[in-house]
């Protein structure tokens, strides 16, 4: 039997074992960044408990009210047709969490999916996707999606769609690269020689090398469809008027900023700090799996 | 030179074409009948029927598009149907507003993003590095249009100190001769004009600069830092050079070609970003003009600036592409 002392010690190196597996990620960019981004996955998952009112309910008898804080009925006031700020922020915070979240998944898919094809069978296909890829990464990030939806109409599949359409080229890109590579090493010859399917080899060799540089580029890619998906519901593209979105928020906001600045200052507040938080923890996580890929890819939209 | 430069420039011709063959297919694949989507709301039936045949809607498919290719190469973008005039003069009015916005934008984000970065670099870990860092990650996360926005609350709004919307005070700019209004004024040594451009340029510039500044000072610190661990910043450190002339002789020098490149993959997203801080500070570019042309579902004129916006930027990459070649020889001998 043990004693009480060696349970101790042994639950102690089992402490120190753990501190060090998540010591490289106790860095400040990761934490700041990280509590940022749980802030909003909070506010998106449990809007409707947080949220005091109905994000859609007016009251035109309490239009434009400056933020009340803790005395007030409306913490952060009221807009123009009398909707409670707060409570769509909250609500605002879910569409922009599912909308970048639908976004970077799908777009990674198809952008992972199709880098490796090109990288790992070259020749032919390589040619059409690398040809493609140039195409449409010869647009202006944006204005492809702005005119996908002049063309097609509001609604949140429509939008979905238009962010995906120029998104998925820069994991296509890193992946091609990075297939390209791997095609050749010993481990990939080795499961040729076993017999193994091209399908095979591109599922169990070459996508899980793929995966760290995917998670890095995606966290970006949240980022940038989060200031997207902003700018296009301020443009009054995004989704349908009657789903609070920040970006819209925003939109309301500017026609009467000369008046009521809490309108606009609050939601921009909001998209700020989780791009800021989205990027730093990005950044962090680029550090810690690959120095090298130190210089791909910042930009945001 | 002239090889690579041939070589570049036949390359990006069925860039050019596919790109034409994807705007033309967004007409084609919206829902409903083109001749419908391109004509006003109040058209009757007859009224489509002779649409499509005049515009040869009844031809197949690839024989439309290559009417559209043709026409498009012409210079013939169509006609607006609010306004009735051709979208390539509607454009081209436009454009000079669009091109000085972003030129100051460009200008701002490097006279203070460069500078910012080397100084980082130089010294990675201290007081200055981390001021760098926050700017950086500041100006990356900043959305344009709120920065825009919360710009013209305080100054234009608190401090009242510059003007929030539009281009010059009216009747102030003479004629125009290049459509640049700050560079008229100047030509025409009209003083006072010149400022008030300046006035109403100062916040959109900043607004729409300052994401390229972040991006700028980040990819200029990695970039100086890089290059200082290099060999021959220790030689010219053991020649007893001063720490001042290593850094900015020798070390922004080498470091410069990544953040030229940086540059130039930027500007797309700085002509997309125009589009919506033109919008804010109803600046009269060429990106408010494709958004009243949204609004008003003026379909020739959105399909006109979506294809030169993208246009602009294939030709701007050309020449950046060029450029890189012409300063680093090593770029012209690959592949």
């Amino acid at each position: 039997m043990k004693s009480n002392q060696e349970i101790t010690a042994g639950s102690r190196t089992y402490l120190r074992v753990s501190f060090k597996a998540i010591r490289p990620w106790m860095k400040p960019k990761i934490v700041v960044g990280g509590v940022f981004v749980f802030l909003l996955c909070f506010m998106g998952v449990f809007a409707p408990i947080l949220a005091p009112f109905d994000p859609n309910a007016q009251d035109l008898l309490k239009t434009l009210q400056a933020p009340g804080w803790w005395a007030g009925e409306h913490f952060l006031g009221t807009d123009h047709v009398g909707r409670d700020i707060l409570s769509r922020i909250f609500f605002g915070a879910r569409i922009s969490l599912v909308i970048a979240l639908t976004v970077v998944l799908i777009s990674g898919l198809v952008g992972v999916a199709l880098g490796a094809i090109s990288g790992y069978f070259a020749g032919l296909y390589d040619f059409i996707i690398q040809k493609l890829v140039e195409v449409v990464w010869a647009f202006p990030p944006l204005l492809l999606a702005i005119a996908v939806v002049a063309f097609f109409g509001q609604g949140l599949g429509i939008l979905i769609v238009a962010l995906v359409l120029q998104r998925w080229i820069p994991y296509c890109r890193v992946s091609r690269g990075q297939a390209l590579g791997l095609r050749s090493r010993d481990f990939v010859y080795a499961a040729r020689c076993l017999g193994a399917s091209n399908t095979r080899i591109i599922g169990v060799h070459i996508l899980p090398n793929l995966m760290q540089a995917t998670l890095v580029i995606g966290t970006f890619a949240m980022a940038d469809a989060i200031i997207a998906e902003a700018s296009l519901s301020f443009l009054g593209l995004g989704v349908p008027p009657e789903i609070p979105t920040w970006g819209s928020m925003l939109a309301d906001g500017r026609t009467y900023i000369s008046t009521s600045w809490w309108l606009a200052l609050f939601p921009g507040l909001c998209i700020f700090f989780t791009v800021l938080g989205i990027n730093m923890l990005g950044d962090g996580m680029r550090d810690i799996f690959d120095p090298r890929l130190k210089r791909s890819g910042s930009g945001t939209g | 030179m002239f090889k690579y430069l041939t070589r570049r420039i036949i390359g990006t011709i069925p860039v050019v074409v596919l790109i034409s063959l994807l705007v033309f297919m967004l007409v084609q694949l919206a829902p409903g009948d083109p001749a419908d989507i391109l004509l006003s709301e109040e058209a009757t039936p007859e009224d489509i029927a002779a649409a499509r045949e005049r515009w040869g809607l009844n031809e197949p498919v690839y024989i439309q598009y290559w009417r559209f290719l043709v026409s498009a190469v012409q210079g013939d973008l169509g006609t607006s149907f609010r306004y009735a005039d051709p979208v390539l003069t509607m454009i081209a009015d436009r454009l000079p507003a669009t091109i000085e916005l972003a030129f100051f934008a460009i200008l701002l984000a490097i006279i203070i993003g460069v500078p910012l970065g080397v100084w980082a670099g130089a010294r990675p870990n201290s007081w200055v590095d981390n001021i760098g860092s926050f700017f950086g990650f500041f100006g990356i996360s900043m959305p344009s249009f709120w920065f825009g926005i919360m710009l013209i609350l305080v100054v234009s709004g608190f401090l009242n100190l510059l003007p929030s919307a539009g281009r010059e005070t009216y009747g102030l700019a003479g004629d125009p001769i290049t459509g640049f209004y700050i560079l008229d004024s100047i030509l025409t040594r009209d003083w006072a004009a010149a400022i008030d451009g300046l006035k109403y340029l100062i916040l959109p510039a900043i607004a729409l600069g300052t994401n390229m500044l972040g991006i700028l000072m980040r990819v200029t610190r990695s970039s100086v830092m890089e290059v200082m661990n290099e060999d021959f910043v220790r030689t010219a450190r053991s020649k007893g050079l001063g720490e001042r002339v290593i850094l900015w002789k020798h070390v922004v020098r080498n470091a410069l070609i990544p953040i030229i490149t940086v540059v130039g993959l930027e500007l797309g997203t700085l002509l997309s970003g125009s589009i919506i801080v033109e919008t804010v500070f109803a600046w009269p570019g060429s990106g408010s003009l494709l958004i009243e042309a949204i609004n008003s579902r003026d379909y020739p004129l959105i399909t006109g600036t979506v294809l030169s916006y993208t246009l602009m930027f294939v030709l701007i990459n050309l020449t950046i592409d060029l450029l890189y070649a012409s300063i680093d020889p090593r770029i012209r001998f690959e592949k």
